[in-house]
């Protein structure tokens, strides 16, 4: 029987609203007690005195390109980044190569992940198959197989009647739906958001309308349908006035935030640095004020990293042609804890936007620390600074906003299963 | 300047703009001798490195440094070309491996120029990136309405057309504003691009308003590739209410004059006789591009020294 | 960097502490009077002079003597400026470009009497620019050189024609040409003074005035 004991940390755990110092002792791969002044014979100790100790976090949403693109990233390299950022569950988009559109894709990536990677890796199949818009995908067989939630992430399901065939169906696995929301005629070449920015630089603008127009239209297929949405990286304030509109009428309807969306505005689009470019772009200073505002009171149910990894030289373009997305696993704590260090929001509640809350929304295990509960556990340091280096980090990619930046708090240790997968200044430890 | 790179108005101080025209003045001279050719860049070399044909930029920088002596090199690259085997960046450091002293570079996505000066050693002049900013047209027209009108400073320009997609007038906006003019942009609300006030010009959807009392008509021209783009119905509907001709000019002071960064769509943006005649100066602006390259050229032109002691 | 404006911008203390009238604008009168007469004498065919100004400094100087030529033939030779900074032989080692000054040469110098008129020459190393500067505007029958002070520590084989003054300066001093501070009218009042600059190392690449590095 292996041990571990966790010592002296601020326990967080969010399914029992629990914050306060305890010991957390863990065997196998279960957590049997939480106490004070705990002992354990023949047990690994954690000194956790000034830290966090936390359910692992659960990332409803990254792309770890395996299979078909092993150059960006692939799941023992996206799944030691997740522990290295404190992820203990991720959620793989369906957008590979092949797509995650076939009950043997979804086989392959949770045999390979099984093997590969350190941190859970739960796949999203495609609701349509080739992400086309088109013909939805054999939802059963993919649920069968384990898919956990499906979306054509990265392209909107532009047809209406696509998309209410594609709620309807949902129902028939109990699975959400998770929708990319921007209307692909309304933002048509914009790059950045259309405003200020977008006028002072010539790029393309891309309008919050072109997403907040989707949000709203699959809102109300929602009320037609009676399905599960899951609206991925909300960008904009409108967007969450839909979103709590449709909370308030008892609709189905969830949300994540991403670490990006909720720190920088377009104005970080000045040097034209493609690691600025993402889908939805990067919007402004009042729309970040109420992203972090929605993620307090809960109309953004969760963080999500929208972890997007892609080849130095496939960046190395122009800002029109380069690939969206940015780096966000091991940089996701560092980013979000700003908002406990600004007062916005309590550690307790920012844990549950990480861990519990996503969790529950596709039906995962974890987000708890009680006894019998499954053993993936987080212990961060919050007051600690450091620099991030994206040469130095686990992922292949190095396409983050937060190079070379001094991010505060700082995972010290990941557990999957009850194994030390993860430790600051040793690595990872597991696979 | 030598070594510093020249990518937009927008952070381009009053004095530096002041210095880059003053310097031009004393250019033009040298284009009206027997032997047009100063031997001040000799052994320098020049690139320029053009992902967008333009033959009318590319030719008058090509001359600027051919007059001052320096080596230029046209390093033209298609765009798809690129993406298939290089990238950008990787285009620029082997640019960069060959030692120029000044690369001009052109290309049709904002940004480009900046992305490539983040890589170089040598200073990079921007000659026009997307919608982005066209530092040098910006500067040649300012040179154009300082030699005309005696200031620049008190006057009120208007910029008429696709404000929204156009370099030229991001770079002007920001050049004449800086000198003190006034300056109000005009077009249809589909050419107007959002918040544009935010540049400080005032946004007209009147032609007659917009040219009222102006000192300095700029008639932007209208890129092939938007005609079929949907953002205005027809050539015909945008020349009747856009178009500049004698008639609508009469809104504008009686010394106002007319200027166009080329080459004319004839008869959308100026009728014809607008286009050969006064109260136009498009071939002063063309022959003061020279003059005006000459100048950037000739201040930036080195790779970074040591600051003068002096 | 050395131009008109950094020289007038020197600290109005460190300019007249240190500093001594050489030439007053009546001996500066008197000195272009003796040059034109020296002029007239050397040159056989005296409607073929073109007198050439290197400014800033040799554009007064070369207005007074055309005038002092005038009075005394009767005949107001050509008179043309020529800026020499885009000839420089150290513009590729300088982190900054000298500001450029006006050219305005009115006809070609083809068979020609050119002289070169400056403030002050030292090294000779603007006149070598000039007599380049030159070649692209024809070809003269023959180039002669006005300075109004030679201060020595010549550089390049260069010969002056016709001087005003000779001042031998030690290290640390500045020769300076300038229109003279009484001076409001537009008839310029004209004065060299030396500023001996104690304590600063750069006295001789401080010999700037209305003229030009020399």
């Amino acid at each position: 029987m292996s041990r571990v004991l966790i010592r002296g940390g601020r326990l967080l755990d969010p399914s029992v609203d629990y914050d306060a110092v305890a010991d957390l002792l863990i065997e196998d791969d279960r957590v049997v007690e939480v106490g004070i002044g705990l002992e354990a014979e023949n047990a690994e100790i954690i000194e956790a005195k000034g830290k966090w100790v936390a359910p692992g976090f659960v990332d409803l949403h990254v792309h770890l390109r395996e299979p078909g693109q092993e150059y960006k990233e692939d799941l023992a390299s996206g799944g030691r980044a997740a522990v290295a950022g404190g992820f203990t569950s991720v959620c793989c988009m369906a957008n590979t190569d092949p797509v995650n559109d076939d009950p043997a894709v979804t086989q392959y990536i949770l045999d390979r992940a099984a093997k590969d990677s350190p941190a859970r890796i739960f796949p999203i199949a495609a609701a349509t198959r080739r992400l086309a818009g088109e013909l939805m995908t054999e939802m059963a067989a993919l649920k069968e197989a384990g898919a956990v939630a499906f979306s054509d992430d990265g392209k909107t399901i532009m047809d209406a009647w696509v998309m209410r065939n594609v709620l309807e169906y949902s129902k028939l696995v109990d699975a959400a739906v998770v929708i990319h929301a921007e209307d692909c005629g309304l933002r048509a070449d914009g790059v950045v958001n259309e405003g200020r920015m977008s006028t002072r630089l010539g790029l393309p603008g891309n309008p919050v309308e072109a997403e907040e127009i989707h949000i709203a239209r699959d809102i109300r297929l929602v009320r037609l349908t009676g399905a599960r949405l899951h609206v991925a990286h909300v960008s904009s304030g409108g967007s969450v006035e839909l979103i709590r509109q449709a909370k308030e009428d008892g609709l189905s309807v969830t949300a994540e935030v991403t670490p990006h969306h909720l720190a920088l505005t377009d104005e970080i689009t000045e040097g034209f640095d493609t690691s600025t470019k993402m889908a939805p772009p990067l919007r402004t200073a009042r729309d970040v004020e109420q992203l972090r505002a929605a993620l307090v009171e809960g109309v953004i149910d969760c963080v999500a990293t929208d972890h997007a990894p892609h080849a130095v030289y496939e960046k190395d373009v122009e800002y029109t042609a380069a690939p969206c997305g940015v780096l966000g696993l091991e940089t996701a704590f560092g980013v979000v804890n700003d908002m406990v260090q600004q007062g916005e929001i309590a550690p307790l509640e920012l844990m549950r936007r990480m861990s519990t809350a996503p969790a529950q929304i596709f039906d995962l295990a974890g987000g708890s620390l009680q006894s019998g509960a499954v053993a993936d556990v987080v212990v961060l340091d919050p007051e600690k600074s450091w620099v991030y280096d994206p040469a130095e980090g686990f992922s292949k990619s190095r396409n983050s906003p937060w190079a070379g930046e001094e991010l505060k708090g700082q995972v010290s240790a990941t557990l999957v299963d009850g194994r030390i997968v993860y430790q600051a200044g040793r690595g990872v430890l597991a696979r | 300047m030598i070594g510093q790179d020249l990518l937009g108005i927008e952070f381009l101080d009053r004095e530096k703009i002041e210095l880059i025209l003053d310097t031009a003045e004393k250019m033009q001279e040298i284009g009206t001798r027997d032997v047009k050719k100063v031997p001040t860049l000799r052994g320098r070399t020049v690139v320029n490195l053009f992902f967008e044909p333009s033959t009318r930029t590319q030719t008058s920088f090509e001359i600027a440094g051919k007059r001052l002596a320096a080596d230029v090199v046209n390093f033209s690259v298609s765009s798809s070309s690129l993406s298939k085997s290089e990238s950008l960046l990787d285009t620029a450091k082997t640019l960069d491996a060959m030692d120029p002293d000044a690369v001009i570079v052109r290309h049709k996505v904002a940004g480009v120029p900046q992305r490539i000066a983040d890589v170089l050693d040598a200073p990079v002049i921007n000659a026009g990136d997307g919608a982005h900013e066209h530092p040098t047209q910006a500067l040649l027209d300012m040179l154009t309405v300082y030699q005309e009108k005696g200031r620049i400073e008190g006057l009120t320009v208007a910029i008429i057309g696709d404000i929204a997609h156009s370099r030229v007038a991001r770079s002007n906006i920001y050049g004449f504003t800086r000198l003190g003019a006034e300056v109000r942009v005009a077009g249809p609300p589909t050419m107007l691009p959002p918040q544009v006030e935010a540049l400080g010009v005032k946004a007209y959807t009147s032609l007659r308003e917009a040219l009222d009392g102006v000192d300095v008509v700029m008639a932007l021209r209208i890129q092939n590739e938007r005609l079929g783009g949907g953002i205005f119905p027809s050539v015909r509907e945008y020349s009747a209410t856009f178009g500049l001709d004698r008639a609508k000019l009469r809104f504008a002071r009686p010394d106002a004059i007319v200027m166009h960064p080329g080459p004319v769509n004839r008869g959308v943006e100026l009728s014809h006789e607008l286009t050969d005649h006064r109260p136009s100066v498009i071939l002063d602006q063309v022959r003061n591009g020279v003059a005006l390259r000459m100048a950037l050229l000739y201040l930036i032109a080195g790779r970074n020294f040591p600051q003068d002691q002096e | 960097m050395v131009d008109l404006e950094s020289a007038e911008a020197l600290p109005a203390g460190a300019g007249q502490d240190g500093e001594r009238v050489v030439l007053d604008d009546t001996r500066i009168q008197r000195a272009l009077m003796r040059i034109a007469h020296e002029i007239v004498e050397s040159n056989a065919d005296l409607k073929l002079l073109y007198l050439v100004a290197i400014p800033n400094g040799g554009v007064p100087l070369a207005r007074r003597l055309a005038q002092n030529l005038e009075s005394l033939t009767g005949n107001a030779p050509r008179l043309g400026i020529l800026d020499t900074t885009l000839y420089r032989d150290d513009l590729a080692t300088r982190g900054t470009r000298p500001r450029l000054r006006r050219t305005e040469m009115p006809s070609s110098v083809d068979r020609s009497l050119v002289i070169l008129v400056e403030d002050v020459v030292s090294t000779g190393r603007t006149i070598r620019a000039a007599m380049d500067a030159l070649m692209d505007f024809g070809r003269p029958q023959s180039v002669q050189v006005v300075a109004l002070v030679d201060r020595g520590h010549r550089e390049l084989p260069i010969k002056i024609d016709y001087v005003g003054k000779n001042i031998p300066t030690q290290p640390g001093e500045s020769v300076i040409f300038r229109s003279g501070p009484q001076n409001e009218s537009s008839d310029e009042a004209l004065e060299v003074v030396v500023q001996s600059l104690v304590g600063s190392d750069s006295g001789l690449n401080r010999s700037q005035g209305v003229g030009e590095l020399t």
